[in-house]
């Protein structure tokens, strides 16, 4: 079982993510829980979201306190929330943000992955200039850092499960697949 | 056969589109939003041809589909915490009347303080109202449950409520199987009953009625409740012959060598049986009893299998405040008239929606192995 934390702000699409990535893996005949953080969300603050992978059903039901890898859709989030809480060594750390893994400065017994979602999410119009929606682009690379489904049923799951621009959201997951830099 | 990625909230709304419900009375609430918005679009696009009667309130919504049913329709409604309290008048009415009405609720704490996540206290606080109670594990279940709770409803004309986690299953999107429409219509027929509201036939319904003869109904009420202990694991097996799964009114689970068994119901128990898995692979001699149905209650299977055990857990996820854990208070009555029972040991955990672990039940069950004695309650986590 892999265990996933996923960190946004509310309005970055982080919790229609992870139910993208449900429906995807799903898709692929595999187990996945992915849940929200339970609260109130408000835009703008940050959020959480979880999601649990298996080839068999899944029984724990709690939040993911000691996750195998986490997904940052916000780079501001860096330093202001306690992102790495827990993440196992060895485990991915994937970033939206511009710059290498190795600038990130994050401890070595992590590995880092970094796709700059915000330049592909803008590209493509999605969200607005001033909050754009990154969330498609960052399950694009995550298909590629941490491959538990198909990249195709990944695509597929995005243009039937967006709420609009499907083709657009397509071709930013595609494209972030293809750019996001891997170290270690 | 399909196979979909669903919130638990969607899944009552599936269990309620495949039973081909006819009258739809809801009032939103958090966390039940969701399975009323479904429910509308699917009546606004004609997936559903049900009537949805939109409501001021829920006590609006118990009295909409009691009347629904009361003329021969299949009637469905859901809500949440207080939205179910608001309801508790009519939920008495559903029962009296024998009207078998299904609804789903999600577990929410009450207020004050407010609070949106999950805990049992608002339907285990409709434990005397005569409605069957089923608790469910997963989304799945809380499908199949709304299909199962029909089937077995109509025979007996008792209401049944389908209960699920706020969050933890309301919210949570995972794989669930939706059963081919023609193959639910093979399993559930359609609702008939003799006793309808028509003009054209008149009776008379819920009239005074003296004491001579208000007891025999009661009974009569009770009766239906203990043929359903047998009609629940019946229907169980047929559903399963047909769809692949079973649900009974138990779910034991390596619970034949146990020493010490804990008892739970709905996610806390589903949590919990990882928690024995893990404590297995150690050699620990644990068990699990999840407890699906809650009414009626099931006295006979729970003595069977508590009755093996050293010891005994409950885990409650709610509050009798002045009496402890309302589940614990069951089972210590279940095991009373047993000569040699195991002590019970009652824990309080997860109010208002704190979180269950793994880690916290595997602590329940080390923290037993060194008490010899049950104990009426433990508060577990309590900051104060």
């Amino acid at each position: 079982m892999i265990e996933i934390r996923f960190h946004g702000r509310g309005g970055q699409g982080t919790v229609v993510a992870s139910k993208i990535l449900a429906d995807a893996l799903t898709r692929d005949g595999k187990y996945i829980q992915a849940f929200p953080e339970f609260g109130v969300e408000r835009r703008g603050a940050p959020v959480a979201a979880f999601a649990r992978i298996s080839d068999t059903k899944i029984w724990p039901r709690h939040k993911i306190y000691e996750p195998d890898h986490i997904v940052i859709l916000d780079p501001t989030l860096i330093g202001a929330v306690p992102l790495l809480d827990g993440l196992k060594p060895g485990g991915w750390i994937l970033v939206n943000t511009k710059k290498k893994p190795s600038e990130l400065g994050f401890p070595e017994q992590y590995r880092v992955a970094t796709v700059d979602a915000t330049r592909i999410a803008l590209k493509y119009r999605l969200g607005s200039a001033a909050s754009p929606i990154v969330n498609t682009a960052m399950v694009g690379a995550f298909a590629r850092v941490i491959p538990v489904v198909k990249l195709e049923t990944l695509l597929d799951a995005i243009e039937e499960g967006v709420p609009i621009k499907p083709k657009e959201n397509r071709a930013a997951a595609q494209e972030a697949y293809n750019s996001v830099i891997m170290e270690g | 056969m399909k196979r979909m990625a669903i919130v638990g909230n969607h899944a009552l709304s599936y269990g309620a589109l495949l039973s081909r419900v006819q009258v739809i009375a809801a009032y939103p609430i958090t966390p039940q939003t969701q399975v009323v918005e479904l429910l509308s679009e699917m009546c606004a696009d004609g997936t559903l041809k049900a009537e949805f009667v939109k409501v001021e309130s829920e006590h609006s919504a118990m009295a909409a589909v009691m009347g629904a049913s009361a003329s021969g329709a299949r009637a469905f409604t859901a809500t949440s915490s207080q939205g179910l309290a608001l309801m508790h008048e009519v939920l008495h009415w559903v029962t009296g009347a024998r009207l078998p009405v299904v609804m789903g609720n999600i577990n929410r704490a009450f207020g004050p303080p407010w609070s949106i996540w999950t805990e049992q206290t608002d339907s285990l606080s409709q434990r005397d109202t005569g409605w069957m109670q089923i608790y469910a594990q997963d989304n799945q279940e809380v499908l199949d449950s709304v299909i199962l709770a029909y089937k077995v409803s109509e025979q007996l004309l008792l209401p049944t409520m389908v209960v699920l986690d706020a969050f933890f299953l309301s919210h949570t999107s995972e794989p669930v199987e939706i059963p081919d429409q023609e193959k639910v219509d093979e399993f559930l027929p359609p609702y008939e009953n003799k006793y309808i509201l028509n003009p054209d036939a008149p009776h008379a319904f819920g009239g005074l009625t003296n004491p001579e003869w208000y007891m025999e109904l009661r009974y009569k009420i009770h009766k239906a409740h203990e043929e359903a202990l047998d009609l629940i694991e019946k229907e169980g097996r047929e559903f399963e012959k047909m769809f692949g799964r079973y649900y009974g009114l138990v779910d034991p689970y390596k619970v034949d060598d146990a020493e010490t068994v804990l008892v739970a119901v709905s996610t806390a128990a589903s949590t919990a049986r990882h928690a024995v898995d893990l404590l297995r692979e150690k050699g620990k001699k644990v068990g699990l009893l999840r407890i699906r149905v809650f009414r009626p209650f099931p006295y006979a299977k729970i003595k069977e299998i508590l009755s093996n055990a050293r010891k005994v857990i409950v885990l409650d996820r709610n509050l009798s405040p002045g009496a402890g854990g309302i589940i614990a208070s069951e089972v210590r009555g279940a095991l009373a008239n047993l000569r040699n029972h195991p002590p019970v040991l009652s824990y309080i955990m997860g109010l208002g929606g704190r979180d269950i672990t793994t880690k916290h039940i595997m602590e329940l069950f080390e923290e037993a192995e060194k008490m010899e004695e049950g104990k009426d309650i433990i508060w577990k986590g309590v900051k104060l």
